[in-house]
């Protein structure tokens, strides 16, 4: 894994809160509760594999003691093969097992952490296409692809591979542990001196290392924020002459870079030799000890050499669980902006008497609407108009003035904070959000494509559309005749964001989809600010096909192409200062006026 | 492999030293089993004569043993990371030096996220490989190599057994990692595959839900979502082979020692405590196997970085020639002489460009997207060479100016140029040591002072990509930086779009008043952003369909009369009658 600091912040429309440690791994575990059987049973796996494995050493001493003729009748005769042989086989059967049931637990623990991935990420995407739009406006899509992706992955991993190790570990343990009681008790009290030692090292270590390794994550994302940024902006540098002064400054973050990692390196590497250590140390007491009892027959040979081997099953999982301590805290934390994820609020369900919008007429009326994305900023005051079946509103402004919200508004994508919004004289709010919806069909500035064929994105919004219907659609777009110069026609699929076709063509395949969308009401939304003048020559005259006939609500950037519009708002600050035909806008030579002239001063 | 190890080189003797630490520490580790059986055999008997002073001391020599391997284990892992940061420092700081002074093309050819990756990701490998090897890649092999010594001198027929198992664990992880890389590889496209969707989906959220969609977006992720999961299953189930194999190999050897061993016990060939310590080292061994393994997935992983990494190193600079010309100002300002070029040497992205500008003239250049207007100015700044054809300044070839004092004349904004993390005025300045007040004056003729005291002047924090800023904002901002040089040359690519139309003439006067003599280049959509030019160059499609004034070009150009219209409107020629 590269280093992921670098890695989108998690940055959510909130303050960032406290996470609540115990409240998360307890819901944790209930997720993990639905897969209860089957946890179960890699349980029962465990316990039997690690217990088997246990067995090993055991008869390994045993074997010992018969090849060293000790504790049997004929000491000094030649060697029991069949004794031997048994124990032999014994452990060949223990081991065998051992390892099939380990395979079987692996593929068991990889099953289930892949349907836990699964479930938690199908939860997780769920949940965000039922959130209001507004929720996608406000956090970084890097963020929220993030969480479906990384924070389930790491939660997973530790989950399937971490909990059967912290297991693994202490059968390891306490099961190392009791062999060893049961070979020699006196033996064992050196253990009392080697557990404090070794979780003091451990400690001492973890506690010095993890502020440095934060601090070597948190400097090696600034290193990669700065390549990121200088080597996007590289033709910038080049033009200013500025690459030497842009090393002299990578400089100073890589010499931060490589100091902080040095620094963390310099106190973690001695965790291995330490663990090491207590290792050694663990095997010349006992060397000493057994010896001693050796030497007055208190102990047999194979006794000491199944001591040794279980002393070193022993001193293993005690560093292997402080590990694993440290990446379930990473866990956590991930679950944690899962869960807060999930608990964000999706689009309130449409009242049970709402009315389904049918064959609308496209009268449209707003009346008093007041409304804000943040509770004490409000972007649009006390406004209302009517636009009547068939009419074409525009709204114009500067660039951040708020014309969009109409449309957001409009949509229902967003709620008015008071007022209300008529349909056909209905009240928008009583109507079904899917049925509201259906009743406009939308181009965007931005381009929506999907990675699909040319078909299926035209045809997206009817799937039950005829080919022919999909043909005549493009053609009335005019972007057949590209469509068919293509090698596939219509089934050339468009790949990552359409950089197969240029922007121009794009917006025609979406005014081309929107043109099958059979409403009687038109949002367009600068729909063609990114098109270069040649091609919304073209554009214009799919646009005025697109149009006729249907209420339209424009969004304008070029004044010149809105002017036989019934109605321009011109919104400026959240306000909509001037209302009125082009005539009277200009009449009025007020701010409209000043737009309009300055596109000629 | 070949730069790694040109890195590492300058830090050769600490290696050494580190190396041979590390040597000691393994070996004296190595001995310690092999103590115990000494104690057993040959101490207790003497003991037993001689009283248990004896195997305290022999006890005493394995705790220094301990004490000494700890010790030059640290030391030794100590020095590896010193040499790791400072081989990584180097290349590091040649990587992005060689990255900077890239030629345009060369960049084009790798991309600027592969670049990004290369700098980031694919150091962080060789990194932690440089790191990894000196202290596991070397310790691992000690402890085979010489826990087979050790074990050949004690026993060479029960070493033997060790031989002749540890191919077969080099066998086992070959074949597996074999198998398990491709279905690793489907893995990751299927990855992908889904999160493009998530990202569609965000993206798309208004169209999908104006369109009511999302129940069939449920569906699509679905679909996928369960292809990753079963993928993902089949790849881990191969790799899940691994450990439980390795364990019964491992285990294997173990066995086979004591049945071996007890036939040897009973030919007299060797001693029952003699198994003990084999046990021990055939633990030690097969783990250090084990490791060794980790260790070459790893190493290859890195190698495989290097190699990326080398091929920027190997990449092409930017050349400029030595000599300081002190050039003679003839007229014209720039000229550019039938120039055509090509991206891809195969059809022109320019063809035939022809125009002078006089110091202090307005040329404009305006055509549909893909007509090769920003080609022209990377042409200006000698980011790429033409193909045929000059262009001059003051009458000098740019090819034999030195690219310092080329680039030096210039103020540029490109089409999406880039704003920085850091302060206003450090985005502004670049290190181009420019005083406050020119700064500010710059900011002021690019009309973006005001919103700049707001946020706090030229210490005005600006976020990572400018994401702090509106897209008016950041052009300001940019404008800001090209005109606080006070340059000979000012270019704009589109760098006034965003800006409403009002906002846009405040800056035209402010650009006629105060940069009256600079040389400028300006390239727009909007008609009226370069109508008051004393030149107008419009292109399509590579091609120069009109050079004039507007005025000439209303008469002379159908593209240009075509876009007029468009664009202002039959308001426009009212105005104007």
């Amino acid at each position: 894994m590269p280093p992921r600091s670098d890695a989108p912040g998690h940055r959510s429309g909130k303050a960032t809160r406290p996470v609540n440690k115990k409240a998360t791994v307890l819901r944790l575990l209930k997720y993990m509760m639905q897969f209860k059987w089957l946890l179960l049973l890699a349980l029962i796996l465990t316990v039997t594999a690690n217990t088997l494995a246990l067995v090993g050493p055991r008869l390994a001493g045993d074997a010992v003691d018969i090849i060293a003729g000790e504790g049997t009748e004929n000491a000094g005769s030649g060697v029991d093969f069949a004794a031997v042989g048994r124990l032999v086989l014994l452990m060949l059967g223990a081991y065998l097992l051992s390892s099939a049931l380990n395979y079987v637990l692996q593929l068991l623990m990889v099953r289930i952490s892949r349907r836990v991935t699964m479930r938690m990420r199908e939860d997780l995407f769920n949940r965000l296409s039922d959130m209001p739009v507004g929720f996608v406006d406000h956090n970084a899509i890097g963020d929220l692809i993030s969480r479906i992706f990384y924070d389930t992955d790491t939660i997973n991993t530790s989950l399937s591979s971490d909990i059967v190790n912290v297991l693994a570990s202490l059968i390891s343990l306490t099961g190392s542990f009791i062999m060893m009681l049961t070979i020699s008790p006196k033996l064992t009290v050196i253990f009392l001196v080697i557990i404090p030692l070794s979780i003091l090292l451990t400690t001492l270590i973890t506690r010095k290392t993890q502020p440095l390794f934060r601090k070597r994550s948190k400097k090696m994302g600034e290193l990669n924020d700065f390549a990121e940024e200088r080597i996007s902006g590289l033709k910038t540098l080049k033009a200013y002459r500025r690459e030497d002064y842009t090393i002299g400054k990578l400089d100073e973050l890589n010499e931060e870079v490589c100091d902080s990692y040095y620094r963390s390196e310099y106190y973690s590497s001695t965790m291995g030799p330490s663990v090491n250590l207590i290792n050694n140390i663990t095997l010349s007491l006992i060397s000493v000890f057994s010896a001693l009892m050796y030497m007055n027959g208190g102990i047999t040979l194979g006794n000491i050499s199944s001591f040794v081997q279980y002393s070193r099953k022993f001193s293993g999982p005690i560093r292997e669980i402080a590990d694993i301590y440290g990446e379930l805290q990473s866990a956590i934390a991930a679950a944690d902006r899962v869960f807060q994820l999930l608990d964000e609020p999706v689009e309130p369900a449409d009242s049970v008497d709402a009315i389904i919008l049918s064959d609308p007429k496209g009268d449209v009326e707003m009346q008093h609407v007041s409304f804000g994305y943040e509770k004490d900023k409000t972007v649009l005051k006390d406004l209302s108009f009517t636009a009547g079946s068939g009419k074409l509103i525009a709204i114009v402004g500067p660039t951040g003035a708020g014309k969009t919200t109409l449309i957001n508004l409009l949509m229902r994508f967003y709620d008015v904070n008071s007022g209300k919004i008529l349909m056909d004289g209905m009240n928008a709010y009583d109507l079904t959000r899917a049925s509201l919806r259906k009743a406009y069909s939308m181009v965007l500035q931005d381009t929506w494509l999907f990675s699909g064929t040319i078909y299926d994105n035209i045809a997206y919004a009817r799937p039950d559309a005829t080919r022919q219907q999909v043909e005549d659609a493009a053609k009335a777009a005019h972007i057949h005749t590209f469509i068919m110069s293509l090698k596939d026609g219509y089934d050339t699929v468009i790949t990552d964001d359409g950089t197969n076709i240029s922007k121009g063509q794009k917006q025609l395949l979406t005014i081309a989809r929107a043109m099958l969308v059979d409403a009687n009401m038109l949002i367009l939304d600068e729909a063609t600010s990114n098109v270069d003048t040649r091609t919304e020559v073209r554009i214009q005259k799919a646009m005025r096909e697109l149009m006729r006939n249907k209420t339209c609500f424009v969004v304008a950037h070029r004044l010149s192409t809105i002017r036989n519009a019934d109605l321009i708002l011109v919104v400026r600050d959240g306000d909509v200062v001037e209302r009125g035909t082009h005539e009277q806008l200009m009449n009025m030579n007020g701010f409209y006026r000043e737009l309009y002239d300055a596109q000629f001063s | 492999m070949k730069l790694i190890l040109r890195y590492i080189r300058p830090f050769m003797k600490r290696i050494a030293g580190g190396m041979v630490m590390k040597f000691t520490g393994t070996v004296i580790e190595l001995f310690l089993p092999w103590l115990l059986t000494y104690i057993l055999t040959a101490i207790v008997p003497r003991a037993r004569a001689e009283g248990a002073g004896i195997v305290y001391i022999w006890g005493g020599v394995m705790l220094v043993c301990s004490f000494l391997a700890m010790l030059f284990n640290i030391l030794a892992n100590r020095s590896a990371a010193s040499v790791a940061r400072d081989s990584t420092r180097d290349l590091r700081h040649d990587l992005f030096a060689k990255i900077c002074r890239l030629t345009s093309r060369e960049i084009d050819r790798f991309t600027t996220p592969s670049l990004i990756s290369r700098m980031t990701t694919d150091t962080y490998y060789v990194y932690r490989m440089t790191g990894m090897m000196q202290r596991i890649g070397f310790r691992a092999p000690i402890l085979v190599i010489g826990g087979i010594i050790i074990t050949m001198i004690q026993d060479s027929v029960l070493s033997s057994l060790l031989l002749i198992l540890l191919p077969f664990m080099g066998l086992g992880v070959w074949f597996i990692s074999k198998k398990g890389i491709p279905l690793y590889n489907t893995v990751q496209n299927n990855v992908d595959k889904l999160i493009r969707i998530v990202r569609e989906n965000l993206s798309g959220i208004r169209i999908i839900k104006a369109l009511s969609k999302t129940e069939d977006e449920k569906k699509r992720f679905s679909g996928i979502n369960s292809a990753v999961a079963s993928s993902e299953t089949k790849a881990a189930s191969m790799m899940a082979i691994n450990s439980p194999t390795m364990q019964f190999l491992l285990n294997m050897g173990l066995v086979l020692v004591i049945w071996v061993g007890a036939r040897r016990v009973d030919s007299d060939l060797t001693e029952p405590a003699r198994i003990i310590a084999f046990l021990q080292y055939f633990t030690l061994i097969l783990n250090a196997m084990l490791t060794i393994t980790r260790v070459i997935t790893m190493y290859s992983k890195a190698v495989a970085s290097a190699n990326r990494i080398d091929e920027v190193m190997q990449g092409e600079e930017e050349s400029s020639p030595a000599a300081a010309c002190a050039f003679e100002q003839k007229l014209p300002h720039i000229c550019f002489d039938h120039v055509t070029f090509s991206y891809n040497k195969r059809a022109p992205n320019v063809r035939d460009v022809s125009f002078c500008l006089m110091k202090g003239q307005k040329l404009g250049i305006l055509g549909p997207t893909g007509a090769g207007k920003s080609t022209v100015i990377k042409l200006l700044l000698r980011l790429y060479d033409t193909d045929e054809g000059s262009i001059s300044i003051w009458g000098n070839d740019i090819r034999n100016i030195p690219l310092d004092t080329l680039r030096d004349m210039f103020g540029v904004v490109f089409q999406n140029d880039a704003v920085f993390h850091g302060a206003a005025g450090e985005n502004i300045s670049l290190g181009r040591g420019l005083t406050d007040d020119e700064m500010i004056q710059g900011a002021r003729d690019a009309q973006a002072w005001d919103f700049l005291t707001e946020k706090g002047g030229l210490d005005a924090d600006i976020a990572s990509r400018g994401q702090n800023l509106s897209g008016g904002q950041m052009q300001r901002m940019l404008l800001s930086r090209a005109l606080s040089g006070h340059p000979d040359i000012l270019i704009l690519d589109d760098a006034s779009s965003a800006l409403d139309f009002k906002t846009e003439a405040n800056l035209r006067k402010a650009l006629t008043e105060h940069h009256a003599d600079t040389t400028t280049i300006l390239i727009a959509q909007r008609i009226s952003a370069v109508m008051h030019c004393d030149q107008i160059l419009v292109m399509d499609d590579g091609d120069v369909c009109g050079l004039g004034t507007h005025e000439e070009l209303m008469k002379s150009c159908d593209l240009y009369r075509e876009i007029a219209q468009l664009q202002l409107g039959g308001e426009y020629d009212a105005a104007q009658k």
